[in-house]
Formats: C-alpha cells, structure tokens, sequence
C-alpha cells in the first residue's frame, strides 16, 4: 500500500520517519494522535489489510461498552472514528506487510524491514501489537509441519507453481471458494473439502463452484481431514472422515483455510524483555527494556495491567512524551490542552 | 449454583460450581478448566472455547445458531454435539451438564 506524504524515502529505498507504530488496532491508532500532538510524525504497520485490529477482524459488529463517552460503540464505528480523529497528522500507512526486523542502526535509529522487504528508519517505535500478529491457523495434524511450504500454502503468493497439481482446498469462507474458483481450471485435479455442504461465502461464488462441481471440474467432499501422507515434504494424499467412513484424497498441494489466529511472531526475536509472551514496561513511560522502544496496550505488561482498551490510550499518552524527547532532543515540551492552546487546535486544524 | 463437568481427552473429570447467567466459556475459564482458550474472550469470533456435549445434554443445550455454526468450521474435528462454550449460557436447567473437551483447539 502507498505512503503519503509523512514519510520520505531515502535514495536507498529506506523510508525515514519519527516514528513506527507496528499494529493499527484502536491502541496503535490513538498513538498517532498523542505523538502527533507532540510533533512526531507516525507511519503505522500492520499485517492485516485495514485498520482496527482485533476491532475490525473478530468483533466488527459487537459493541464495546466501556470506552468512556461512548455508551456503546461497535468495533468498526470505533476504529473509523479513531481514523477520523487522527486525520489532521498525515500518518502513513502500510498494510499487509510484517515487521520481521527490528535492529538499532549506528545512527542510533531503528531500522525495522517488513516480510515484503520494505525497509524503515524511525527513531522510536512504538509496539502496539496486541496479542501479536494474525496468521492462518494452523490445522492440528500430525507432522504437517513437515510439509508447510512445500505441499501445505497457507496462502498463495503465486498460481503458477499450482498448475498442473492435484490440489486439494480445504474451509468454506470466501478464501476457499475463490481460490478453487481460480485454481480449477489450471490445477490437474481440484477438491473441496469443507465440513458441511454448506458454504460461508459470497452466495455468488458458492454457485460458481457448485457449478464446476456439476460440470465435473471440481471435485466436492463434504468431511474432514484426520491424517496427511506423503515423504520427504511432498504430500501425497489425504485420508478424509466423511458420514459414509474413510476416503483417501489424492492431493500434492494442500490449502488449508481455517481462519487466522493470534502470534507473538517476531517480536519475541527482537531481544526485549518479556514476561510469558508479553513486553515488559515500566509504567511511566511505557518502554521496553530497550531505549526508545515503547509497547502499548494488550501487548505489554506491567504490575496491575488490564487488557482494555482505555488503559491502551492512557499508555499511549505517557509514551508520547517521552517519545518526544527522543524525537526532539533540543525541544521543551510544554503541556497543553486540546481545548484551550491554540497551537494544538492548529494542529488539529480546527482553527 | 449449577454444575458444570468438563471431561478432558484423557478422562480426567473436573466439576464446576457456577452461577446461572454466566457462559459456559467463562465457568470454565474462572476454574482454569485446561483446553479451553476462548482466544477471542467470547465473541463467537475464533472457535477455540469448542466442546462435545455429552449426547443425554444435547437436547437441553440446543443447536448452534448460524453465526457459531459458521464459526465452528474453524475448529477441528467437528461432530454433531460440537459447541462453542462461550455460546452456551448456563442455566438452573443445565444443572449437571457433562461435556468433553477436545484433543486440541487448532
């Protein structure tokens, strides 16, 4: 996705910024707004394709009821809000990519690059990752592991490399339907695995793929996988349980849709102090062990820390001024109201 | 109080004490019942709180509604007695209510 215009990019490609907010939950969006008050600039990351976090990817349609002054609020009326008040301070954003890397330069910056070989200089970041980063869930069979990246996909960076496969899909939300939709008419063979004949996704899709299903170009199943077999990383067939017993589905490349499910990921490799999965931080500051990097809201951890919302936003205030020291080294930070100090509603654009 | 029994894969029992009102996901989760995640803390949105209800309950705790039979096809190993705990609200009627809880929530 496109920067805009907070961020500028070094001949080398490096893109420089003040600061780098991984996660674009409520919590990591809250922190452009107090960093932007304090003048540093903010380029968010996040792995998922919008912003909102677990807001946007689990509870959309759920309303929140503890966010003070809002009686009640759904997870997306939360997150576009949030959008909107951070508006006025021109954060960039950058969604579907992974920091994987995260090492302080000689600069004394942090050079952060992303799973899409993006790379960033910032002098602060700010963790704000929740309860890590969503990835597909895993199916629990034994030694699947062995065949991840080889036969197993939980995604498919290019349709090529499954032409001429017998290939076997497996879920029943929109990812599965489109990806059988795509793939049948390349793919030697095509199966459907989903556990009941009846389908999540576009109503559109499902009867497309009924309709290659009656055509004979793919191969419906309605059951579940118990056991995978094959050598050396290369699958070879599937043994399914299905109401009539056992069948055994011939497939040299599998793709699991199962949803996604929550990781530390690599944060856990960036050397920082944790206390059983989570960042620890002090609470004035809300740092890590690690100078001049912060984490906020459901990823840290400190004496009396509550997994809420609100508490994520308080923690981001206090970031924001200690930030600002990093940031602005030469600068006095004078504290001031939204309501009363001119300079910030000029920030804000109000005036 | 009502009583809850959560029977895990290798045939531990473990009886709860709880509250009506609250859901099933939650009794277990108060009493640290082992492999009950409830990841997503009861939004029906991640499908690791999943149990088999004891087949003489089935009846008495009802059918998923749409929205978990659509989440259960994130869980594994489903069968007809899968639930969701945290869709289950415990009544005084549940009183005695067995389930059994999976080998593994993905």
């Amino acid at each position: 996705m496109a920067l805009d215009e907070a961020s500028q990019a070094t001949d080398a490609g490096v893109t420089e910024i003040d600061a780098v907010i991984i996660g674009a939950g409520p919590v990591g969006l809250f922190a452009v707004f107090e960093l932007g008050l304090v003048d540093v600039k903010s380029l968010v990351i996040d792995i998922l394709g919008k912003p909102g976090g677990q807001c946007s990817e689990l509870y959309p349609e759920k309303p929140i009821y503890d966010i003070p002054a809002l009686p009640t609020v759904t997870g997306q009326e939360l997150t576009d809000r949030l959008m909107e008040q951070i508006k006025p301070f021109g954060a960039s954003f950058v969604f579907g990519e992974r920091v994987d890397e995260l090492q302080r330069s000689e600069d004394g910056r942090f050079h952060l690059k992303t799973d899409a070989g993006r790379e960033i200089l910032a002098k602060v970041v700010v963790i704000a990752a929740g309860g890590g980063s969503f990835t597909p869930k895993r199916p629990p069979l034994d030694g699947i592991e062995a065949y991840e990246g080889t036969s197993v996909h939980y995604a498919v960076r290019r349709m090529e490399e499954l032409r001429g496969k017998d290939v076997l899909i497996v879920g029943g939300g929109d990812s599965a339907l489109d990806w059988t939709l795509n793939l049948a008419p390349i793919a030697k063979s095509l199966t459907l695995l989903h556990r009941r004949d009846e389908f999540r996704g576009a109503p559109h899709s499902v009867e497309q793929m009924r309709a290659l299903v009656a055509e004979g170009k793919v191969r419906l199943v309605i059951g579940q996988m118990t056991q995978l077999h094959g050598e050396n990383g290369t699958l070879e067939a599937v043994t399914v349980k299905t109401g009539d017993g056992e069948q055994r589905v011939t497939a040299n490349a599998m793709l699991p849709f199962f949803g996604l499910t929550m990781k530390l990921g690599p944060v856990a490799t960036w050397g920082l102090n944790l206390n059983e999965n989570l960042i620890l931080v002090d609470t004035e500051k809300f740092e890590t062990s690690e100078k001049g990097i912060f984490a906020i809201g459901d990823i840290n951890w400190y004496p009396g820390k509550l997994k809420l919302i609100l508490s994520g936003f308080h923690e981001a205030a206090l970031m924001a001024q200690q930030a600002h020291k990093y940031v602005h080294p030469n600068k006095k930070l004078l504290f001031q109201y939204t309501t009363s100090s001119s300079s910030l509603q000029k920030k804000l654009g109000v005036k | 109080m009502v009583k809850l029994t959560f029977i895990q894969p290798d045939g531990a029992s473990q009886t709860v004490e709880v509250e009506p009102g609250l859901t099933v996901m939650e009794a277990a989760k108060l009493n640290d019942v082992p492999g009950i995640e409830a990841e997503c803390g009861g939004a029906c949105a991640c499908a690791t709180c999943h149990v088999y209800i004891e087949p003489a309950w089935v009846e008495k705790t009802g059918k998923p509604a749409d929205i978990e039979e659509d989440m259960l096809d994130f869980a594994f190993d489903v069968r007809k007695e899968s639930r969701l705990s945290c869709q289950i609200k415990v009544t005084p009627d549940l009183d005695g209510l067995t389930m059994r809880v999976p080998t593994k929530q993905f």
